[in-house]
């Protein structure tokens, strides 16, 4: 009985920090799905309508498209840049690789809005402005620490007697490399590319400063929409996203360990 | 500049590797790296003091000019006050983040994904649309001011934003996945022996947590206080969103002067201020634990 008692602070405690973090997005869903086009919380009208505007207005779908293009584009990059280097630390130790990801992380722990200044300068300097590539190649070294923390943990997952058993029997680096660590490290890749992917869809000052006035992605279409008004389209963006991200988290629950790859420790029992 | 890179690369890696095969292997991410990180910082430090062209990005030449004008009394009046939002907020997300932490860390696993996939969520839903979301829950139409207007806290039912009531909950808000996240790897790797231990020599659950816990949570709780401050400094949408003119931030501040005024050179020079205070801050901080840590 005092036990189930001491528990009650705990569970009150749990439940209003779930409250406060689920309300804005359940207010937000509950408004995409009134029928009307007031602004009203629970619907006066239930109605997939706005979904319907939403998916028929040129605008939004090209938003919502450079928006995927842009992540997906992101996420290949930056693991393309974290794979070698995590790999060359792993393999050969190599010191001049530890300089690297040790740079490459450094982006990701200044302000969003240093490195959007940063890069519109950058873009300007090139004389290469208002075009797609920017908005990926700014996000792709933004969000590089990503994929170098994932790939790194998935290489030191590697038991390293099991390569010196296939080089004693004679396989090639190439060989190895494709038949012992290629497998293993594959869900770790694949984690590090969907965390870029979430994060740079999701991502706006930068994307603004850097071509945000040709190339609109869906954050920065609906801040622009925020400045006119209130618009029920704009309520079905943000569910998109929201559901867009819980979908990725889940998958990468599904694929790989989740709280290993948040930095807990392997479960002993 | 990849000719440029093989050399750095040549350079620098140790004689005794496959240094053909290095080079091969790294030389796309030594061009992204120095090329997309290192030198666009460094075209920051340039362009902060090269000369104001109206009309353009900005012109050749070397001044001091931006530097005086950063320093003014507006510029400092705003890195004051947005020190002072940035501690009250970092300290809140901490004081909540921590219990909250404790509690997941000693969930069920199913449980445990539930409240990460959720917090991961919210985490990585951009900053416009998290504002958007409070905007909409704060509006007249919405119950939510009704509600507080029935229960007696508001006279009457009104708009809840612009205000900093709203800007602060907004800015927890994005703040404490943050503060989670970073909490969640020590937390979790304490071991429950020590707790068992505390608690079978009869001390209280919440004694164990004030003699156990806090003490091995210093660092990660001072890296949650720095990242949380760092952002909310930084914060450009939601005090623009659901503050007033007069409780907007240093982020706001900088994307004003380089897309209102389009002064790129002196934003350019806010934002190496900004860029250094945060590069002291975790330096310090980095510091601090090291040595912290060395003591077993």
């Amino acid at each position: 009985m005092i036990r189930h008692l001491l528990r009650l602070p705990r569970h009150i405690f749990l439940a209003l920090i779930a409250v406060f973090m689920a309300a804005p997005l359940v207010v937000v869903a509950g408004v995409s799905l009134n029928a009307t086009r007031r602004m009203s919380f629970p619907p006066e009208r239930f109605g997939w309508n706005w979904y319907e505007v939403f998916f028929t207005t040129p605008a939004w779908l090209s938003s919502l498209q450079w928006s995927l293009l842009i992540a997906a584009a992101a996420a290949l990059v930056s693991t393309s840049v974290a794979v070698p280097v995590a790999y060359a630390i792993w393999r050969f130790n190599s010191r001049f690789s530890k300089l690297l990801s040790g740079f490459g992380a450094l982006a990701f722990m200044l302000p969003p809005v240093v490195l959007a200044v940063v890069f519109m300068i950058f873009w300007g300097f090139i004389g290469h402005v208002g075009r797609v590539e920017n908005t990926v190649l700014s996000h792709a070294v933004v969000l590089l620490a990503l994929p170098l923390v994932t790939v790194s943990l998935g290489f030191q997952s590697i038991d390293r007697s099991v390569i010196e058993v296939a080089e004693t029997m004679g396989a090639t680096d190439n060989y190895v490399f494709r038949t012992v660590i290629a497998p293993i490290v594959m869900p770790y890749v694949l984690c590090g590319a969907l965390f870029v992917f979430v994060l740079s869809i999701n991502e706006y000052i930068i994307a603004y400063m850097v071509a945000g006035f040709a190339v609109e992605t869906l954050p920065i279409k609906v801040f622009n929409s925020m400045r006119l008004g209130f618009e029920p389209t704009m309520c079905v963006g943000a569910v998109l996203f929201m559901l867009l991200g819980a979908g990725t988290f889940c998958l990468i629950a599904r694929f790989g360990d989740l709280p290993k790859l948040l930095g807990a420790a392997s479960p002993r029992d | 500049m990849t000719d440029l890179a093989e050399r750095m690369t040549i350079l620098l890696a140790r004689p005794r590797l496959p240094s053909g095969r290095l080079v091969a292997l790294l030389a796309w991410p030594t061009l992204a790296i120095v090329g997309l990180s290192a030198f666009p910082l460094f075209l920051l430090l340039q362009v902060s003091t090269a000369h104001r062209e109206p009309g353009a990005l900005w012109s050749p030449g070397f001044e001091w000019t931006q530097y005086e004008q950063v320093f003014d009394a507006t510029f400092l009046r705003m890195l004051g006050y947005s020190a002072v939002l940035a501690t009250v907020v970092s300290v809140t997300v901490a004081a909540i983040g921590l219990p909250l932490t404790y509690l997941i860390t000693r969930m069920r696993r199913r449980s445990q994904m539930v409240w990460l996939v959720g917090l991961l969520t919210t985490l990585s839903l951009s900053e416009v649309l998290v504002s958007f979301a409070w905007q909409v829950m704060l509006a007249r139409r919405i119950g939510l001011s009704d509600l507080l207007a029935a229960l007696g806290l508001l006279s009457e039912a009104q708009s809840l934003y612009p205000s900093a009531g709203a800007m602060l909950a907004c800015l927890i808000y994005l703040t404490l996945p943050f503060s989670v996240l970073l909490l969640y790897p020590s937390l979790s790797r304490i071991d429950r022996d020590l707790l068992e231990a505390a608690r079978t020599m009869g001390a209280s659950p919440l004694r164990g947590f004030f003699t156990i816990v806090l003490p091995l949570m210093r660092r990660p709780l001072v890296s949650s206080l720095v990242v949380v401050f760092i952002f909310t400094v930084g914060s450009y949408v939601t005090p623009l969103v659901l503050g007033r003119p007069e409780q907007w931030t240093v982020g706001v501040l900088i994307s004003n002067t380089v897309l209102g005024a389009g002064n790129v050179p002196l934003g350019a020079a806010q934002a190496v201020i900004f860029l250094g205070l945060t590069l002291l801050l975790t330096g310090a901080t980095a510091l601090l634990g090291r040595r912290k840590g060395d003591k077993p």
